[in-house]
């Protein structure tokens, strides 16, 4: 038996850096709001118990970095209507319980319809090999899994393979709620993964535009904690700049290979964001020079005849668009954990391992120091 | 499942034995108890890295009697249910597990029912085995006391990540193996050497440790801290868990047991474990608190955070 790699998880420098985020807080004259844009630092936070040992002027609160969460309950809905119709769907087991309008792909597969789940975007290639039907990858996530799937439709993927992207663009949301006249937030705390696609030079602009500063950590505990030594030390100091925390995975240029990728078979689309409404350029869709494989096109008549759900009841009361950007915190929602849980969940912060509803949840909230 | 059971299978009943909800029962017969268990197993697929249904089967309720002080069990029954076309190959070899598996934990099946159902009525195979034992004394899932130390006899999450792992055809190489074994010439010698001092066992089967550690803390209106850094979780697991988003202490385990004893006993319990094949990576994983009742608490070294049990089946995550 081994023990994990420690060097990013070892106890007594973690207590060192809590010690100096506690420090630097108590020269604090005013409160300060920081946001991650990650649902993996919301896992990491909560997996650790962080948020327990945060210094009471110190608020972190979770940014629409959950592509589960984002991805817009008419996406939802399309991908049911072509499940509904028959096609066999293919997509990652996180969106399986997501509410569209009416129904999530889970009801329509209880109801008889084929969805299947993945866990790679190559594992479509194998399966639409294996068939001659036409297959639908009902495709998610932010440019860490946009990559996978340019890259296999750059790598002579089978005629009978459509793609229904619902790809995002996590710069482009973190422009909306830095331009939000509501906005308490001094500082961001950006995804490390998505950084090691884009390079972190990405968001030199932002910070130049906001005067906000923006520091790019992993997902380990220290990474966490180091970043946000990183930022308050900016934020009490005036400063506002773009810091690279994980520089072990990240670059200034980022990986050149997969953006060059992302970019040949995907264009930037302006479109709605579940709950954060209308975030201009957030939408990755695919080129015309891949439309023989775009599930919109295959499928347009179904998808232009599918009789439009009806909504759900609970559906406005549920605060996940404010949850999202940073406004609310999940314990502020009537639903959550009465009507909205991970089993039977009504809005999308509550059914990803990565959504900040269901972190809370899962992770108990109120043992998390959380008191608000 | 605790709910579906409660509303349904429990209505009416008002027998205090049933009511317990023990994974098994215990029945006075002269000086001793009978300890009495049945399980139904059905797993996909039914050959697993580590194991198969029918080691599952017989591993199931040797180790059910086990947990309530009854570690050498008399006889077992099988009952088998099979669809049609099922092959024979793979009966066969469910059948020489289970005889293997009895032989290792030093019993026997007695006597046994095989059904046949037509073809997609049924996937593949259901085996249900039950099981009885002999004790002096019952050890329940609800004997833990404030001060006690808690104890897993080896590492956690194997089982259940090891046949995910499998299910899905992840193509994760490695030593990534479910833990599926009997426990009872195990649990004896942790008996022998505790004696009294052993309060309360279970067997994080469905749900995993935190599922069994909850409801163990619930039956005795108490709180549990675990401690993080001291967690046995082996290497290709802990890969394998952080791969999929999976927690290890939320998957089942098959070859695992966790111990309520008096602190006094901690060491000498500890050492009886290790000396045993299946206990070398035991280890003390927490202690039993007072507090909000049922409550599992972990302390991560970087602060604290509440355990809670899952409802359904893991899903992995996107990124």
């Amino acid at each position: 038996m081994t023990r994990p790699p420690v060097e990013f998880r070892d106890v007594a420098a973690g207590r060192a850096l809590q010690a100096r985020l506690e420090r630097a807080m108590s020269r604090a004259t005013r409160p300060i709001t920081l946001m991650h844009v990650c649902g993996s630092h919301e896992q990491a936070i909560a997996r650790y118990g962080l948020r327990s040992r945060f210094p009471g002027n110190l608020q972190i609160q979770m940014g629409p970095g959950c592509p589960v969460c984002v991805t817009d309950a008419p996406e939802i809905d399309a991908c049911v209507a072509l499940a509904q119709c028959g096609v066999r769907v293919l997509t990652y087991g996180d969106m399986l319980r997501v509410p569209g309008s009416a129904l999530s792909l889970d009801d329509a597969r209880a109801a008889g319809a084929r969805v299947e789940l993945i866990y790679a975007a190559t594992q479509c290639v194998e399966i639409a090999r294996a068939t001659t039907e036409p297959i639908v990858f009902f495709a998610t996530g932010f440019e860490t899994t946009a990559v996978a799937t340019a890259s296999v439709l750059l790598s002579d993927p089978p005629a009978n393979l459509f793609v229904l992207s619902a790809h995002k663009w996590v710069p482009a949301a973190m422009e909306v709620v830095a331009s939000s006249p509501d906005t308490k937030i001094e500082g961001y705390l950006a995804a490390g993964h998505a950084a090691t696609i884009t390079g972190y030079g990405i968001f030199e602009s932002f910070v130049a535009k906001h005067g906000k500063p923006v520091v790019v950590a992993g997902f380990e505990p220290l990474d966490i904690l180091s970043g946000l030594v990183l930022l308050v030390k900016q934020v009490l100091e005036g400063k506002a700049a773009v810091v690279n925390a994980f520089a072990r995975c990240v670059s200034r240029d980022g990986n050149v290979r997969a953006q060059d990728a992302l970019f040949r078979v995907f264009r930037h689309t302006d479109g709605d964001w579940r709950g954060i409404a209308h975030v201009a350029r957030g939408d990755l869709r695919l080129r015309d020079e891949f439309a023989a494989h775009d599930a919109t096109l295959r499928f347009a008549d179904e998808l232009a005849t599918a009789t439009p759900p009806a909504l759900r009841a609970n559906l406005a009361e549920c605060r996940c668009g404010a949850i999202m950007t940073g406004l609310q915190s999940p314990t502020d929602c009537p639903l959550f954990g009465k009507q909205c849980r991970p089993e039977a969940p009504v809005g999308a912060c509550m059914v990803s391992t990565e959504g900040a509803c269901r972190i809370w949840h899962d992770h108990g909230a109120a043992a998390a120091g959380i008191s608000r | 499942m605790r709910s579906l059971i409660e509303s349904i299978f429990l209505a009416g009943v008002n027998d205090a034995e049933a009511l317990a909800m023990g994974d098994g029962a215990a029945i006075l017969l002269g000086d001793r108890w009978l300890v009495l268990t049945t399980d139904a197993h059905v797993v996909a697929p039914v050959f697993f890295p580590g194991g198969d249904i029918g080691r599952l089967a017989v591993s199931g309720v040797v180790n059910d009697l086990a947990m309530m002080g009854a570690c050498d069990p008399l006889a077992l029954t099988s009952s088998v249910i099979v669809e049609e076309g099922f092959p024979l190959d793979s009966l066969r070899r469910i059948q020489a597990s289970m005889v293997a598996t009895c032989s290792e934990a030093g019993t026997r099946i007695v006597t046994g029912d095989t059904k046949v159902m037509r073809r997609g009525e049924l996937d593949g195979v259901v085996l249900s085995t039950s099981g009885v034992g002999l004790t002096h004394r019952v050890v329940r899932d609800s004997g833990l006391c404030v001060g006690d130390d808690i104890l897993v006899t080896g590492t956690i999450g194997d089982h259940g990540l090891a046949v995910l792992s499998a299910r899905n055809d992840l193509g994760l190489d490695g030593d990534l193996r479910s833990d599926v074994a009997p426990l009872n010439s195990l649990i004896r010698a942790a008996l022998t050497a505790a004696g009294d001092a052993l309060h309360a066992m279970k067997d994080p089967t469905r749900g995993g440790v935190i599922s069994a550690l909850s409801e163990m803390a619930d039956k005795a209106g108490v709180a549990i801290l675990l401690d993080q850094a001291s967690l046995p979780i082996s290497a290709p697991a802990r890969a394998a868990a952080e791969l999929l988003g999976i927690d290890p202490l939320a998957v089942a385990n098959e070859g695992k047991a966790l111990l309520g004893v008096h602190p006094s006993v901690t060491s000498a319990t500890l050492a009886a474990l290790r000396a045993h094949p299946l206990g070398r990576d035991a280890a003390c994983i927490g202690r039993v608190r007072a507090g909000v009742r049922g409550t599992l608490m972990l302390d991560t070294g970087f602060g604290t955070r509440r355990l809670l049990e899952r409802d359904g089946d893991p899903l992995p995550r996107i990124c």
